[in-house]
C-alpha cells in the first residue's frame, strides 16, 4: 500500500489556470498531481470545467513558477506605494473642462 | 496557488522552521491578526500560527475525505438507477462528490499537506470523514433522501465557508456550493416524483426520512457545548458559526420543505417557536454519533475497506500511467538527439 502511495506522490503538481471565456483571462483555479502534461490537461478538463467553466486551460508544473516572497517579509512592492503622480487623481482639473 | 518558498522552487512544509525572519515573530502575529481583523484573507505564502495551520489541514483534510467516502452510499446505486435520466444523474453528481475532494486536497496541498500522506492517513483510520456516511442506502429513496438533508446540510455548512478566513479553502467553497445546489434539488426532485407514485414508493421516501433525519442533524458536529475546537476556528473565522447555529438554520429551511413534500419528520418535539420566530426541535442521540465516530456505525468497515480496495486496484494504473509517461518522455528526447 505504500509503494501504491509512492506511485501517487512521484507524480507531480501542476498548477491549473482556466480561460472562462473568450475576452478573459486564464484564471488560476487550484492544482491536481498528473504522471505528465498531457494527462494534466484532461484532469483540469475533468476535474475544473465539468459544466462549461473554460474554452482553454493551461497547467504548468508548481515548481517552474516563480513567486515573490511573502509581503509582511519583503518590501517587494514599495516602490509602487509611494508614486501618487501616477494615478490621475493626483492631478487637478477645473470642473468646467470637458471629457478629461 | 499551491508554489512556496522562495523563488518558488522549494515546497512550504507543515513545520516549517523558523528562519531568520522569524525572529520577528510578534510582529508577524500582528500582522497575521491585522488581516484576520480586517476580514481579509490568509493566503497560501502568508506566515501563520501554527495552531491555525494545524486547524485547517484536519479540518479540510476531513473535509475531503468526507467527499471521496461519500461517492460509496449513493454510487451503489448507479448500476440499479431505475431509469437512464436518473442513472446519468447520479453519475454526474457522484462525479461531482470525487470533484469536491480533489478540489479540497488541493486546497490542503497549499498548506504543506502531501496528499498521498492524506490518502494514507485516511485509509489507514488516522483521520476522520463525515459520520453521515456510515450509514446504509437500503431503498433508491435513499438517494433521494441523501441529496435532500445530506447536501442540503452540506449547503448549511458550506454556505459561510466560502468567507473562511483561508483563501484557498474559501474560493474551493465557493465552486461546491455551485455544485451542491444541483445534489440538493435533484434530491428532491427525486422525491416528488416518487411522492407522486403508488402507496409503497410514498412509504419508501417516509421510511428514508426517518432513518435519515437524526444522523442529518449530527452532520453538524456535537451541541456548542462540547465542542472544544470550535472557539479557535471561530476566533480565526475558519468557521463562521456554531454548530447549533448551523443546526437551527437547517432544522427552519427543512420543515416547510417536508411539509410540501408530504411526509413528516420523525421528531415529536419539532414545533414552531412563535417567540423565537424558529423552530424547537429534539436533542439527537449523541451516544449514537459519538459511537459512529469511534468507528462502530453500521457501515464504517465497509466504507474502509472499499476505499482501501480502490486504492490498492487503481495501483495498476498509476503505475501505468508513470511507466507510459516516462516512455513517451524518452522517446522525446530521443527524437530531440536525431
Amino acid at each position: 500500500m505504500s509503494d501504491t502511495g509512492r506511485t501517487r506522490a512521484d507524480w507531480p503538481l501542476y498548477e491549473v489556470f482556466v480561460r472562462g471565456k473568450r475576452g478573459l483571462n486564464h484564471v488560476h483555479v487550484g492544482s491536481l498531481h498528473a504522471a505528465d502534461d498531457r494527462m494534466a490537461l484532461t484532469h483540469a478538463r475533468d476535474l475544473y470545467t465539468r459544466r462549461n467553466e473554460g474554452v482553454s486551460i493551461w497547467v504548468v508544473r508548481s515548481a517552474h513558477i516563480t513567486a515573490s516572497t511573502r509581503d509582511e517579509k519583503d518590501p517587494f512592492f514599495a516602490p509602487s506605494a509611494d508614486k501618487v503622480y501616477r494615478h490621475p487623481t493626483f492631478y487637478d482639473i477645473p470642473d468646467d473642462v470637458p471629457h478629461i | 496557488m499551491a508554489v512556496n518558498g522562495e523563488s518558488g522552487r522549494e515546497r512550504m512544509t507543515t513545520h516549517r522552521k523558523p528562519d531568520a525572519a522569524d525572529h520577528a515573530e510578534p510582529e508577524l502575529q500582528r500582522h497575521f491578526d491585522a488581516t484576520i481583523a480586517r476580514d481579509q484573507r490568509v493566503e497560501p505564502r502568508d506566515w501563520m500560527p501554527d495552531g491555525y495551520r494545524r486547524t485547517l489541514i484536519r479540518q479540510i483534510a476531513q473535509h475531503a475525505h468526507s467527499e471521496i467516502i461519500g461517492m460509496q452510499p449513493e454510487g451503489e446505486w448507479i448500476t440499479r438507477a431505475p431509469s437512464l435520466r436518473r442513472k446519468a444523474i447520479l453519475f454526474a453528481k457522484v462525479q461531482d462528490e470525487a470533484g469536491h475532494g480533489l478540489y479540497l486536497y488541493s486546497a490542503a496541498e497549499t498548506l504543506g499537506a502531501d496528499r498521498a500522506d492524506l490518502t494514507e492517513r485516511l485509509i489507514e483510520g488516522r483521520q476522520k470523514y463525515s459520520s453521515i456516511f456510515n450509514y446504509p442506502t437500503p431503498t433508491f429513496a435513499d438517494v433521494g433522501v441523501i441529496g435532500w438533508f445530506v447536501d442540503g446540510a452540506a449547503i448549511c455548512n458550506q454556505v459561510p465557508l466560502c468567507r473562511s478566513s483561508y483563501g484557498p479553502y474559501a474560493r474551493a467553497m465557493v465552486r461546491v456550493c455551485k455544485e451542491e445546489s444541483f445534489h440538493q434539488r435533484q434530491g428532491y426532485e427525486l422525491l416528488s416524483t416518487m411522492m407522486r407514485g403508488t402507496g409503497a414508493q410514498r412509504a419508501m421516501v417516509q421510511d428514508a426520512v426517518d432513518r435519515w433525519w437524526w444522523p442529518s442533524l449530527m452532520m453538524f458536529g456535537p451541541p456548542d457545548g462540547d465542542s472544544p475546537n470550535s472557539a479557535a476556528s471561530m476566533a480565526w473565522k475558519i468557521k463562521r458559526h456554531s454548530n447549533d447555529e448551523l443546526r437551527q438554520r437547517f432544522v427552519d429551511m427543512t420543515v416547510p420543505q417536508a411539509e410540501k413534500l408530504g411526509v413528516t419528520l420523525p421528531d415529536p418535539e419539532l414545533r414552531w417557536n412563535e417567540e423565537r420566530g424558529r423552530h424547537d426541535f429534539g436533542t439527537p442521540d449523541w451516544a449514537e454519533l459519538t459511537r459512529v465516530i469511534r468507528g462502530e456505525g453500521p457501515c464504517n468497515a465497509q466504507r474502509m475497506e472499499r476505499r482501501r480496495r480502490a486504492h490498492e486496484d487503481g495501483a495498476w494504473v498509476r503505475e501505468a500511467a508513470t511507466a507510459h509517461a516516462a516512455k513517451r518522455r524518452a522517446r522525446a528526447d530521443e527524437g530531440a538527439a536525431a
